[in-house]
């Protein structure tokens, strides 16, 4: 049947979603269809979209192909793999009309479960595995596989780059191989003999990819620890943040293994609950290991505590937030960025701390090793903001790099020979004038440098007291350390539109790919706004300088109180009329639909020339 | 007690102990506890055995959470670095600063409320782990800082000082120690320091999770007839099932001592504790006997004291975790960065 709408020509530039059901084995065949793109020198942005659950419920994955290299999600799809009947009338509902479906046809299914602007292309896959084989459970597997065969020919995928990577994975585990392989040609074969193809939409072999990498953040950032010299890791179970611990170990036990005697130069400890990991991150930096936690927005919440003790005692630890959807368990499979607030004042009392917004995979990784130099620098907590977006999704990002020049910055460390040369030591005197004081590991020196660490109030000599003159000195001193902070923290980057404007935008972290594809939208369309990525708290002087320098600025945020404008006008003194927040918290990543749209509807209040209506 | 400044002089023929040390090295600043408090004789029990083990004073780190037994640090080892964590989490801060430097010892000083409460969680998680560590509840039923609520120790039907009865069932330390698989286990009372410095020596050259529950009464809010953590009470049903000596190594035995009524145990270490067995039928080597023991004692209104259970073959976390002999602080740049070439091998990976 010819669809009412003609159908979508495009190359290298659509998105394919795959819609099933979790725990049938389609994550690893979906994510070999990406990777095979990939290979052809496409460069893809995969999302894994999954329920917090193990077996049964709705999964999809979905693969935005974009040989321009957009990263962000698009919105909206092209081609919809509807291998899930619970969610094939929402399914459906979301293909771009002209757009395509691809599903089982094994069982027929009444006209009034499709729609009349699309491509339908029908296969029997069940009917195809029933034949070939006959256990169960290769029968699920291996379908995923054989539609992964039949959409190759579809979208002029070659074979080859499949069959490599199907190769690559079971190297050595001929048995299996095989009959993968085998699964993709019957699928190729059965649309070769029966159906149109290819589509509208196909990938055609380029050279866009380069040197880029392909990796998750969270394995980035757990990479980053190892070269960021952390030798203790603390953590507690939780989604999106297991997988940076899990990381760790692995990277660990390929480079930390000592080769003479097969022992560990390091020591990861999966403790009972966030508090103990917590805990165990402070007393290992109290006495001098680079340690981190990685957890989630509850971990935090939980943390609270210990957090306000490392503020106050002044111990270095790191810890990974990698944000979820929240409050309470809230969204544990979908993203946001809700834990700035939480994270920048945590704790009881007065305290700020300091906070790094990586953007992608390789920022992770720099920002990560940077943390535990932050860390011992400056004494305090640190806070590396991912979420599941970042953290969770393999991401096409420049490679890691490292300079082997570089030593870790171990801060003020007061040594023996310092102490036996009679230097005066008070583990909270500013001897330089930047409320950074010398600290001494524990075991230094028989005679001098010991001192008690303690959450109450102390003098700079770390004696104990409730002297109120004494709590302000000690105070005002932890916020010039603050200020110190601002120069060692990663400064924004700031993006000119080229001509004078009055229009600014300011966004951090995860929001970075729908940004830069959402400028040049803009600028096609004539419209030009200057940019400011945050990527520290606190906040770099270049953005207060921004926020002057713009009549008005949009606040970009993955949550729904527009935490990052709180903070801003908070700590900026900013008169938050100036601030327009663009707030997108429905736990799927933000898009470049999404900005234009907002900033669309946002500009023409300020009577600037509309910009042209893009979808939705 | 806090008005008394300590005279920084001292006589110049103090002994010294092998390292040149003095009892006063091992001392810290002055008690601010209330005249008469058990932990006050559990902190000079540490600076004696301290000294006469011969440790230097800053090989020591000293943990504890909050409470008035984890106020106690200050007053004893003022040339360790002490550690005043959050309430009921010492263990896992202990934990860390083990990992860190596997070559310091651990001396974590915690309390009933601190210990049996809000930090019993972490008191059995560290157990199970094994961490290489002197752990002392100073265990008084009681909170004294806060004036006088019970604590989760406090026994079934003991009385308050402002006569509320106790009605919830009490947690024992030991009883979840010995459960939970910690090395070493002892009971003892503050007001017995022949009983306790021996224990605590032995704990310190014990590589394990080392616990000791020291009754310890509250001068203040629990030392009242009706209380089961009295000096009274407890001098009156404290059962010690054996008196150790402890000997830094095996040496001739000089005393008399009755027939089969003495056992060695040598430690990792070389040290030797010698058990004089005051009950013939209590064999500090068998756990699950040990447990059995004390359940049928408490029933009889007993408090057991003595080395309850010694594992002389013990190791620890960091022999769980196969972790490298150096600390992990001490570790260069060199042993711990892959370096830029391993890095590229690692992108062309993910390609």
């Amino acid at each position: 049947m010819k669809p009412s709408v003609a159908p979508i020509q495009r190359v290298n530039d659509f998105v394919v979603k795959f819609a099933n059901v979790n725990g049938s084995g389609s994550a690893s065949a979906n994510l070999l269809f990406a990777k095979a793109i990939l290979r052809m020198g496409v460069p893809v942005a995969p999302r894994n979209i999954f329920p917090s659950n193990i077996q049964g419920l709705p999964t999809w994955f979905e693969v935005r192909v974009s040989e321009a290299g957009w990263r962000g999600r698009r919105g909206g799809v092209d081609l919809m793999v509807a291998m899930n009947p619970q969610t094939w009338d929402e399914d459906l509902k979301e293909i771009e009309p002209g757009g395509y479906l691809f599903h089982d046809s094994t069982k027929p299914l009444p006209a009034s479960k499709f729609r009349d602007d699309i491509t339908v292309v029908g296969i029997p896959l069940t009917e195809i595995c029933n034949r070939e084989y006959t256990d169960s459970r290769q029968r699920q597997l291996f379908k995923n596989i054989v539609y992964v065969g039949a959409l190759s020919a579809l979208l002029e995928i070659d074979p080859e780059e499949i069959a490599e990577l199907i190769g690559e994975q079971y190297k050595g585990k001929e048995a299996l191989l095989k009959p993968n392989v085998h699964a993709m040609h019957m699928g190729r074969t059965y649309t070769e003999n029966n159906l149109d193809y290819p589509l509208g939409i196909r990938v055609k072999r380029a050279n866009a990819v380069g040197e880029r990498i392909f990796i998750e953040g969270n394995s980035a950032a757990a990479l980053g620890c190892v070269y960021g010299g952390a030798t203790v890791a603390a953590w507690y179970p939780i989604t999106p943040s297991s997988s940076l611990a899990e990381a760790f170990a692995k990277h660990c036990r390929k480079f930390r293994t000592d080769a003479a005697t097969g022992k560990a130069r390091y020591a990861i400890i999966q403790a009972e609950d966030e508090l103990a990991s917590i805990g165990i991150v402070i007393g290992a930096a109290w006495n001098g290991a680079r340690s981190f936690t990685c957890t989630s927005g509850p971990g935090i919440s939980l943390m609270q505590e210990f957090i306000g003790l490392a503020y106050f005692a002044e111990i270095p630890a790191v810890l990974f937030d990698v944000q979820r959807g929240g409050p309470s368990t809230g969204m544990p499979t979908r993203t946001q960025q809700a834990d700035v607030l939480s994270c920048a004042y945590a704790s009881h009392g007065d305290t700020k701390h300091v906070l790094l917004f990586p953007e992608d995979p390789k920022e992770a990784f720099d920002f990560a090793a940077l943390s535990f130099d932050l860390a011992d620098r400056l004494q305090t907590p640190i806070f590396v903001m991912l979420d599941l977006d970042i953290g969770m999704q393999d991401w096409l990002c420049e490679p890691l790099s490292w300079d082997d020049k570089r030593v870790h910055d171990r801060g003020k460390m007061m040594t023996y020979e310092m102490l036996e040369a009679g230097k005066d030591f008070g583990r909270y005197l500013d001897v330089d004038g930047d409320g950074v004081p010398f600290r001494t590991r524990p075991g230094t020196h028989p005679k001098r440098g010991s001192y008690f660490t303690r959450g109450t109030t102390k003098d700079r000599y770390a004696r104990y007291t409730e002297d109120g003159a004494t709590y302000v000195d000690n105070m005002q001193r932890l916020l010039r350390k603050f200020e110190t902070a601002k120069q060692y923290v990663p400064a924004p980057v700031v993006r000119s539109a080229g001509q004078p404007t009055r229009f600014g935008a300011i966004y951090y972290g995860s929001t970075g790919p729908a940004m830069d594809e959402t400028l040049a939208t803009l600028a096609a369309q004539g419209v030009h706004m200057d940019t400011l990525r945050v990527r520290a708290f606190p906040f770099h002087d270049a953005v207060s300088d921004f926020i002057a320098a713009h009549g008005q600025v949009f606040v970009i945020e993955q949550n729904r109180d527009a935490q990052l404008r709180s903070l801003l006008v908070n700590e900026l003194m900013v008169d938050p009329a100036k601030l327009i927040p663009v707030l997108h918290y429905d736990g799927t990543p933000i898009t470049a639909r999404f900005i234009i749209g907002e900033i669309g509807d946002k500009l023409a209040m300020f009577n600037v020339t509309p910009l042209r209506k893009v979808a939705p | 007690m806090t008005y008394l400044a300590k005279p920084r002089l001292h006589h110049p023929d103090l002994p010294k102990n092998k390292l040149g040390f003095t009892h006063r090295d091992y001392e810290g600043s002055v008690s601010t506890l209330c005249a008469g408090c058990g932990h006050d004789s559990i902190s000079s029990a540490i600076i004696v055995a301290f000294f006469e083990l011969d440790v230097a004073p800053h090989r020591v780190a000293k943990l504890s959470g909050i409470g008035c037994s984890s106020k106690t640090p200050t007053y004893f080892l003022g040339n360790s670095h002490g550690f005043n964590s959050v309430h009921g989490r010492m263990p896992s801060v202990l934990t860390g600063a083990n990992l860190a430097n596997r070559d310091l010892i651990y001396l974590g000083v915690s309390g009933d409320g601190d210990s049996a409460s809000i930090g019993l969680g972490q008191f059995a998680h560290s157990m199970r782990r094994g961490v290489n560590m002197v752990y002392i509840v100073e265990n008084n039923g009681v909170y004294g800082l806060t004036k006088g609520q019970f604590s989760a120790t406090a026994d079934k039907g003991s009385k308050a000082k402002r006569g509320a009865i106790n009605n919830d069932e009490p947690i024992d330390m030991v009883m979840l120690a010995l459960q939970l698989g910690a090395t070493m286990v002892a009971r003892s009372f503050s007001g017995d320091k022949e009983q306790l410095v021996p224990l605590i020596k032995a704990a310190v050259r014990h590589r394990g999770a080392a616990f000791i529950d020291v009754v310890s009464p509250c001068v203040a809010f629990n030392n009242h007839p009706g209380s089961t953590k009295s000096y009274d009470f407890v001098r009156e049903h404290n059962e010690a099932v054996n008196r150790l000596d402890f000997m830094p190594q095996r040496s001739e035995i000089t005393a008399e001592y009755a027939a089969g009524s003495v056992r060695e145990v040598v430690q990792h270490d070389g040290s030797v504790l010698r058990l004089r067995k005051l009950h013939d039928d209590y064999d500090a080597g068998d756990r699950i006997g040990a447990m059995n023991y004390l359940q049928q004692r408490h029933a009889a209104g007993e408090v057991v004291t003595g080395l309850l259970y010694l594992n002389s073959e013990a190791d620890d976390m960091h022999a769980s975790l196969n972790t490298v002999e150096t600390p992990l602080n001490e570790l260069s740049e060199k042993e711990l960065i892959p370096g830029a070439a391993a890095l590229e091998k690692f992108n062309a990976s993910l390609r």
